[in-house]
């Protein structure tokens, strides 16, 4: 998209001089908890020296590191799930008709515009109601715990990822598949050959997704953990109800790394795999 | 297995392209659409339809006066005490508050968001990640990042004080609930209207100022009713999730004013009103089913 | 398809919620030996109420983990109970052990495998609550009353609930006042400072209550049960509504400890008593009982008192205590106490008032 020549006008003056604040509303926070996660001071708010000694005791804080690993579980196992379970109900959607797709459809879509409070009270009941069933019988002895976690995760993240992903099949051309079939390859060969490479940028980004809203959740996650399974945000956020300490700002900045280092390894992997597919496909 | 090439036998049954095969054809794919989709569908008919229906049953059930919920009575008691004048009071303050974060994320958002849209492909594809690094780091450390920003001792409140000011007290105010939802959900924003105006054909833009508009009369009536579905999408990705916001107020609000998502909250906790929580939960999921639909009605075809 | 699906599982879904079924597992208590452990320790407390130490030592004494998580109010801990979540100890307040008792919630104990239950101080094993301490065994003891900084409220300070319910009094506070989020403690306060007791059960009484705090709020800076006393100490709020315990210890180690006083208003304050219990969903039984016995033994009962400053319910520590506990809760007895009963059906409005009151 061109604008043609701009010249420098005050409209353009002002917009430019209201991006800067906004970017640096939107940066200053994350910047001022990185500093102080330097700081010595036991106060989180006043500066005296800059020290490493929080990011000593994380790391040899077992309660941190134990929901670290648990949140890094939680989010593997529903982020591998959530994936191929919301590709698949992308491509079910949008390139099959069957009985009962627009119910298929319509559920799909709810777990986006819960609220995260219902999503977990569901849960919690659920969960609550199935166990004493369940653990009745005598036979199972079901808990909450990690297990509980990752159910409540990839019900939601599903449908996340199946957004994307519908999305990005929507805009591709469906001879490309027809194309195939006439090549005769085999629904599933057309499917692994063509179209799969094809959406692959969609379905990374889904999962990324997937893996954000994971290992963002605190609510849901509260509400469906055992005692023992708690996950890194679910820490942090009760550790900010009982007191604050420089140790959570170390905690913080390792989780804000950890996921930026994410996004930029994604858009890599998009960018590549972008280009490659639009030669691919011949400028498609 | 190789891809074999070779065209088959041919046989002229299946030449004919008959509506017998188009039927048969349909069904099969019918099944396999089915096939495909029946994992996820089961998925989340379990671990999602079924738990919505139970908070539904539950929201009709009889509280025990310990707390337990009794599955019998069933009354409409939960209901009733929904146009209780607290209730009504709560409601309308987390409406007001998503009200605003709505508009001041818009307010915000849209000049960024027009800004974004006009430059270069690079500085934009630059200004588009910058933008997303925020959304896509950790939702918890961002809103604490404020909890450490407007303390009474914090880095804020001192540079208050260095220029002769008072120590600021924003901390545990609804003031600092809205700093922190607008911060929180501003990349909501920014996204669609990025998406919507980037999209939009500028040389409509550039029609219009040919035909002698001046600037703004170009932006009103040309750029802004075309970014009007980027300002749906935003203002719905915003306002939905703030109306029942639980982890803002709760670090921010400091438990003095209270809001829906802490009053459901609380039901399951401390008040151990399940039936009472499950038919809040539920009127809540209503009104944003009805915005969603709403929304979907004005001709948006996606998020 | 799809739909005859959704409906059979609703129909499922409805059966799942209908079966309450059993109470699942009832657990063996009679079989725990002493010292026995049968796995690793759920433990499932108030914060700021254990020494860390003393988990260590209880873990490498007996070579198990202890796992510990937090809860602020025993209404809160009850949900997570009653929701099926498995904990192996839990301490429950007074009147928090008789609901739970009611209820069929706590495991009864095996005193063969609690020896040192006979260093506990008789009136503590005759509570009404639990006379004979079947289900529960004292943890500490304490009151509930407010810390006050005197450098910011002044030396002429009135010993009364006022300091944190008169909106007057207050608002000359710099930084306001802190109070308890706790149900039955706030309401009971405001009760008491209207002249009713603190287990009055007159709906009219507690909307006066509520009014107050309402009225209140303009001068309270949170409702707070768990930082109330770090508040207080780096002058953040000027009074603090919380436990004497854990204000006697932060009070000391602040920068000004001279400043700080702790007050029972004369209206009345709480006298609590928190026990350990073991809920019927444990699943280390035996360990539970063995933490049980190895917190009643004397020395390790008089270093969790040096550490929490609360009361120590265990006669054989005295000799152990430091000086300051003993003479802070020798002083406490001639205070107007009350003990918080449950008071059954009637109960749910002091916490629905309650959050009538905060929102």
């Amino acid at each position: 998209m061109s604008v043609g020549v701009r010249s420098k006008s005050p409209t353009e003056r002002i917009l430019a001089v209201e991006a800067l604040i906004v970017f640096a509303f939107l940066y200053a926070p994350i910047l001022v908890l990185v500093a102080f996660s330097f700081n010595e001071n036991d106060n989180v708010g006043i500066w005296t020296r800059p020290s490493f000694k929080w990011y000593g005791e994380m790391f040899q804080n077992d309660a941190v590191m134990g929901a670290l690993r648990n949140s890094l579980i939680v989010a593997a196992i529903s982020t591998v799930v959530a994936t191929v379970l919301g590709t698949a109900t992308a491509v079910a959607l949008e390139r099959h008709r069957f009985v009962g797709k627009r119910t298929f459809d319509g559920l799909t879509y709810l777990p986006v515009i819960i609220p995260d409070v219902t999503m977990a009270v569901m849960m919690l009941l659920f969960f609550a109601a199935a166990f004493r069933m369940i653990n009745g019988l005598g036979i199972f002895h079901f808990q909450f715990g990690l297990g509980t976690i990752s159910l409540s995760h990839i019900a939601f993240s599903i449908s996340f990822v199946a957004i994307v992903v519908r999305a990005r099949l929507g805009q591709l051309d469906p001879s490309l598949e027809e194309a195939a079939a006439d090549l005769y390859a085999s629904r599933w060969m057309a499917f692994r050959k063509v179209t799969l490479p094809l959406i692959a940028p969609a379905v990374v980004g889904g999962a990324l997704l997937a893996l954000t809203v994971s290992l963002d959740d605190v609510v849901v996650t509260s509400f469906v953990a055992g005692p023992g399974a708690t996950t890194l945000p679910v820490y942090v956020f009760g550790l900010v109800r009982r007191g604050v300490t420089p140790l959570i700002n170390a905690v913080s900045v390792l989780m804000l790394g950890a996921s930026m280092v994410l996004v930029l390894v994604s858009l890599v992997f998009q960018r590549d795999r972008g280009a490659r597919t639009r030669s691919d496909a011949g400028g498609a | 297995m190789t891809t074999d090439l070779r065209p088959p036998e041919s046989d002229p049954e299946i030449t004919a392209v008959t509506p017998e095969l188009e039927r048969d054809a349909e069904k099969a794919d019918a099944r396999r659409g089915l096939l495909i989709a029946a994992p996820a569908a089961l998925f989340l008919i379990l671990f999602f339809a079924v738990p919505l229906v139970i908070v539904f049953v539950y929201s009709f059930a009889t509280r025990s006066s310990t707390g337990l919920t009794l599955l019998e009575g069933w009354n409409l008691e939960s209901y009733r005490r929904l146009f209780d004048p607290l209730v009504g009071e709560i409601a309308l303050r987390s409406v007001m508050l998503a009200l605003a974060t709505t508009v001041i994320c818009l307010v915000l958002s849209y000049p960024l968001a027009y800004y974004m849209a006009t430059r270069s492909a690079t500085v934009r594809n630059i200004m588009l990640v910058l933008v997303m690094i925020p959304f896509w780091s950790n939702f918890l450390v961002r809103t604490y990042a404020w909890r450490v920003l407007l303390g009474t001792e914090g880095p804020l409140s001192q540079l208050s004080q260095a220029l002769g000011g008072e120590p600021i007290r924003v901390l545990f105010t609804n003031t600092a609930v809205l700093i922190g939802l607008v911060y929180g959900f501003l990349p909501f924003m920014v996204l669609p209207l990025y998406a919507a105006l980037e999209r939009m054909d500028w040389s409509l833009v550039e029609a219009g100022r040919d035909l002698y508009a001046t600037g703004w009369t170009a932006f009103r009536k040309i750029t802004f009713p075309l970014s009007l579905p980027g300002v749906i999408a935003g203002s719905i990705l915003v306002f939905i999730p703030t109306l029942g916001a639980y982890v803002t107020p709760a670090i921010l609000g400091g438990a003095k004013t209270t809001l829906l998502g802490d009053y459901i909250v609380s039901q399951f906790l401390a008040a151990r009103n399940q039936p009472f929580g499950s038919a809040l939960s539920f009127a809540v999921l209503a009104v944003m089913l009805v915005a969603t639909i709403v929304y979907f009605r004005t001709g948006a075809k996606n998020l | 398809m799809i739909k005859k699906a959704l409906v059979l599982v609703a129909a499922l879904a409805v059966l799942a919620a209908a079966c309450g079924g059993g109470d699942g597992d009832t657990v063996a208590a009679g079989d725990c030996a002493v010292d026995q452990v049968d796995g690793d320790l759920n433990f499932y407390n108030w914060s700021e109420y254990m020494d860390p130490d003393l988990i260590t030592a209880f873990e490498e004494q007996y070579g198990v983990s202890v796992t510990e998580s937090f809860y602020e109010s025993n209404e809160a801990m009850l949900s997570q109970i009653q929701g099926g979540v498995s904990y192996d100890l839990i301490v429950p307040s007074d009147y928090m052990v008789n609901i739970m008792i009611q209820e069929g919630l706590l495991v009864e104990f095996n005193k063969d495998a609690i020896p040192n239950f006979a260093n506990m101080d008789p009136q503590f094993t005759s509570q009404p609550y639990d006379d004979g301490a079947k289900f529960s065994a004292a943890y500490q003891y304490g009151t509930t009353g407010l810390g006050v900084n005197t450098a910011l409220v002044g030396e002429d300070y009135p010993n009364s609930w006022a300091l944190i319910f008169d909106p007057e009094l207050t608002a000359n506070f710099a930084g306001g006042v802190s109070v308890l989020n706790d149900p039955r403690e706030t309401m009971g306060a405001a009760l008491e400072y209207l002249g009713y007791s603190l287990n009055d059960t007159n709906i009219d009484h507690l909307d006066e209550a509520t009014a107050l705090i309402q009225a209140a709020k303009a001068n309270i800076a949170t409702f707070d049960s768990d930082q109330y006393d770090e508040s207080l100490a780096t002058g953040e709020v000027a009074v603090a509504h919380g436990y004497s315990g854990n204000m006697i210890v932060s009070m000391g180690d602040a920068d000004n400890p001279e400043d700080f006083v702790y007050v029972l208003p004369e209206e009345g304050a709480t006298l609590w008593i928190d026990n350990m219990a073991i809920p019927t969903n444990a699943s280390s039984v035996c360990t539970a009982h063995t933490f049980i016995n190895f917190l009643l033994d004397a020395e390790n009962g008089a270093a969790l008192t040096n550490w929490n400053y609360y009361g120590s319910p265990n006669a054989a520590s005295v000799p152990y205590l430091d000086q300051d506990v003993i003479d802070f809760y020798a002083d406490t007895s001639s205070a107007k106490l009350e003990v918080i009963k449950d008071q059954g059906d009637y109960e749910i409005n002091y916490t629905d008032k309650f959050a009538e009151a905060k929102s």
